[in-house]
């Protein structure tokens, strides 16, 4: 049996979430049920014409999916794209981070600046910057390896090349965001903890071995967490750099999705890829969480 | 997650303010004016340019007030998709006449059919055929040709001639030898044509020239590994194989005018917008060597075909405005309109009595395309069109690189296409069935 105040006071909890949860309720789970309905219908440009012409198609866009080659080619993309470009991306951002809160930079604040302006600057700008930088003939990169006698890369023509130059333009455009969290994570370690391990006799390596490493923990794993996410939806990037190709090498399955639902109209295959997205990275997401659990 | 609520809300408000403010300026400049405002999109420069031709309307109709929104040629396409389900089409557009099929389809545009019936001004035999026929989706019009587009053969005079050939040739086998002469006294690194791999237009006009229908039954199944295309398809290839043609993607020919200059190909396949590129950008010296001829063709009894490309004039199903629009319709047809249209933009009229004007005939590099517009075929007209000549692209350009053999190329290709056309020949089958229920 509740009291009136408990009521009452439930009952104004409430109207206070109602904004917030009638937002999300429309933007956010609306669309999903909305969307989870839609991957079970062929709905195309031919429905949008005349909604009768849409049918109730049961599993079939998932079974079309599965035997897609150009599905699992985007897939291999997105995992080459979480496997290499989100370890690099964490690893950089974290060497960025010690060496902007090291003591031997003299103006951190100014690298701390210069590390995150890529974060900031327009995607577009800065791809046609890197076009120029990848040009096979005009580049700076391969004038670069010139001199060290490395023949010219067709980067963005190459099959080969494109995913790498697209990780590495990614990483070199977002590690400054993760080097800002991580420099965060830096400065709450106590400074006691590294004077004791001096005093223990622990070298560079084992400080950061058995102090910084372990300290970060929290940091790391949140790091981890949203730039594997982050990567899963590998978009802008390969879409004003390549547009996906060359033979399809830097088609994502975002880029694909896009370009089924928003270019072709095929919404029911969309929105089916959507789902598949949305389970890949929530159970990416899950065993990072349960390797963080058993390491604790 | 904290961050991404947080901006998440943020949109919902912007959006709703957006919303508000979009009223407001609606309201404000419709209710000022007793004319009829009439909304006209097009792309890119026709977008600029139209708006001189604008006045001279507006004088004649003193009743309608023309106004013009220029949409980039890169967003037209989503922003007409959005602007119709949205409800919030122009009452006429300029629309890429291979875009005709698919708003067709989605039933945004109006049928001309009555209009034409009592039109003066505007007849389909004033037309070439070819692209007139563009615009007709199951037998009815939907679109009346604004400029053409078609592709022809851009090549170096002085470099064929030094190979040893004073006219392009006619037939796919002496066109090949001409290219082989060509890169024999091009120079090292040097090549005869350019094809991007990364377009599908090549080999589309290829096995269009063949005889190719591309697709077959209704345009529900392909027709890529049928003999026709394969040839040609064999032929397209055969080009790279030989060195004739570097598998270059276009952007990967960092200035084309100064290739083309520098003798680093000496043909190209391109469409009139490249005339006056290439009289502004070759250097003064080269401006009597280039020449432009038709596409050869495969042998002597079949003439080179190409794409029947261009703009067309359309009305929007939603539109309030149809007898204004198609008054704004009229009047950019007429011819004395094209030939000024075709001073500002130096796009080619669709009317075929406009290019007996002496601003056309005098040009000789126009001839070609005069002759050329005699020949011209429609792509398929279905919305799924587009979709399936990138898969064509993608899979072409796969051969080129040497990464899939030809055959197995065209054989898969099909596979897709069959597939990407099932809701077509459902749509095709529904519609006979209900055809035949109906007749007694």
């Amino acid at each position: 049996m509740k009291s009136t105040t408990e009521r009452q006071q439930s009952r104004t909890a409430w109207l206070f979430l109602a904004p917030a949860l009638g937002l999300i309720t429309v933007f956010f789970f609306l669309p999903v049920v909305g969307g989870l309905l839609l991957s079970l219908t062929d709905f195309d440009i031919y429905a949008i014409g005349s909604p009768d012409t849409a049918r109730f198609v049961g599993l079939a866009n998932y079974a079309h999916l599965l035997s897609d080659p150009l599905f699992w080619q985007s897939l291999k993309v997105t995992f080459t794209n979480v496997l290499l470009g989100a370890p690099l991306s964490v690893l950089v951002s974290l060497g960025a981070a010690l060496l902007v809160s090291s003591r031997l930079v003299r103006y951190p604040a100014v690298f701390r600046s210069i590390f995150f302006a890529p974060v900031v600057t327009t995607l577009v700008a800065v791809a046609i910057v890197w076009r120029y930088l990848y040009h096979p003939r005009y580049g700076l990169i391969d004038h670069a390896l010139a001199q060290i006698g490395i023949a010219p890369i067709d980067w963005l023509g190459d099959p080969n090349w494109a995913m790498p130059a697209i990780i590495l333009m990614a990483v070199w455009k977002n590690f400054g965001y993760n080097m800002i969290i991580f420099v965060a994570g830096l400065q709450a370690i106590p400074e006691e903890l590294y004077e004791a391990a001096r005093v223990d006799g622990a070298g560079a390596w084992q400080r950061f071995r058995h102090v910084t490493l372990p300290s970060l923990g929290p940091t790391l794993l949140f790091v981890a967490v949203m730039t594997m996410i982050g990567n899963f939806q590998l978009f802008s990037e390969p879409y004003v750099m390549t547009q996906g190709g060359p033979v399809r090498a830097t088609t994502s399955l975002v880029l694909l999705m896009y370009e089924e639902g928003f270019r072709w109209w095929r919404l029911g295959h969309a929105a089916a890829l959507a789902f598949v997205l949305f389970l890949i990275t929530l159970a990416g997401t899950m065993i990072q969480l349960r390797l963080q659990r058993e390491r604790t | 997650m904290s961050a991404r609520r947080g901006r998440l809300g943020l949109d919902a408000v912007s959006l709703l303010f957006g919303l508000g403010s979009f009223t407001l300026v609606g309201c404000g400049s419709s209710s000022r004016d007793e004319r009829t405002t009439l909304r006209f999109w097009a792309m890119g420069r026709e977008g600029e340019v139209v708006q001189e031709l604008v006045p001279a309307f507006e004088a004649e109709n003193p009743d309608i007030r023309v106004v013009v929104q220029q949409v980039p040629w890169t967003a037209a396409h989503e922003k007409m998709l959005t602007a119709h389900v949205g409800r919030s089409t122009p009452d006429a557009a300029q629309l890429g006449n291979t875009w005709v099929a698919e708003f067709a389809a989605l039933r945004a545009l109006e049928s001309l059919e009555p209009w034409l019936a009592t039109s003066t001004v505007v007849a389909p035999d004033r037309y070439f055929s070819g692209i007139w026929d563009t615009n007709v989706i199951d037998g009815a019009p939907y679109g009346v040709p604004w400029y053409v587009d078609t592709r022809v053969l851009f090549y170096r005079k002085d470099i064929l001639a030094r190979a040893g050939y004073e006219t392009m040739p006619e037939t796919w086998p002496e066109w090949r030898e001409a290219m082989r002469a060509v890169k024999a006294v091009a120079g090292p690194g040097n090549f005869a044509i350019l094809l991007p791999s990364n377009e599908w237009t090549q080999p589309v006009i290829f096995g269009l020239q063949a005889g190719s229908p591309l697709l077959s039954d209704n345009w529900t199944r392909g027709a890529f590994s049928e003999p026709e295309f394969r040839d040609a398809f064999h032929f397209y290839i055969e080009l790279f194989r030989e060195g004739l043609a570097p598998p270059y993607r276009n952007n990967e020919v960092a200035n084309l005018y100064q290739e083309f200059g520098r003798g680093a190909f000496s043909m190209y396949i391109t469409g009139p917008w490249n005339l006056g590129e290439f009289r502004r950008r070759l250097p003064p010296e080269l401006q009597d060597s280039w020449a432009t001829a038709p596409l050869p063709g495969p042998d002597a009894a079949h003439p080179g075909v190409s794409l029947a490309g261009g703009s067309s004039l359309v009305i929007f199903e939603h539109s309030k405005h149809k007898p204004e629009a198609w008054r704004l319709i009229e009047y950019l047809s007429r011819p004395e309109i094209q030939l000024r249209f075709l001073a500002l933009t130096g796009d080619l009229p669709a009317r075929a009595e406009a290019w007996s004007d002496s601003a056309l005939t005098r040009d000789p590099h126009l001839l070609a395309f005069r002759r050329q517009l005699e020949r011209v075929v429609a792509t398929p007209k279905i919305p799924e069109w587009e979709m399936i000549a990138i898969e064509l692209q993608n899979r072409a350009e796969a051969v080129v690189r040497g990464v899939t053999p030809a055959d197995s190329a065209l054989t898969s290709l099909d596979r897709y296409v069959d597939r990407a056309l099932e809701k077509r020949r459902w749509l095709v089958e529904r519609k006979r069935t209900t055809a035949e229920a109906a007749a007694p």
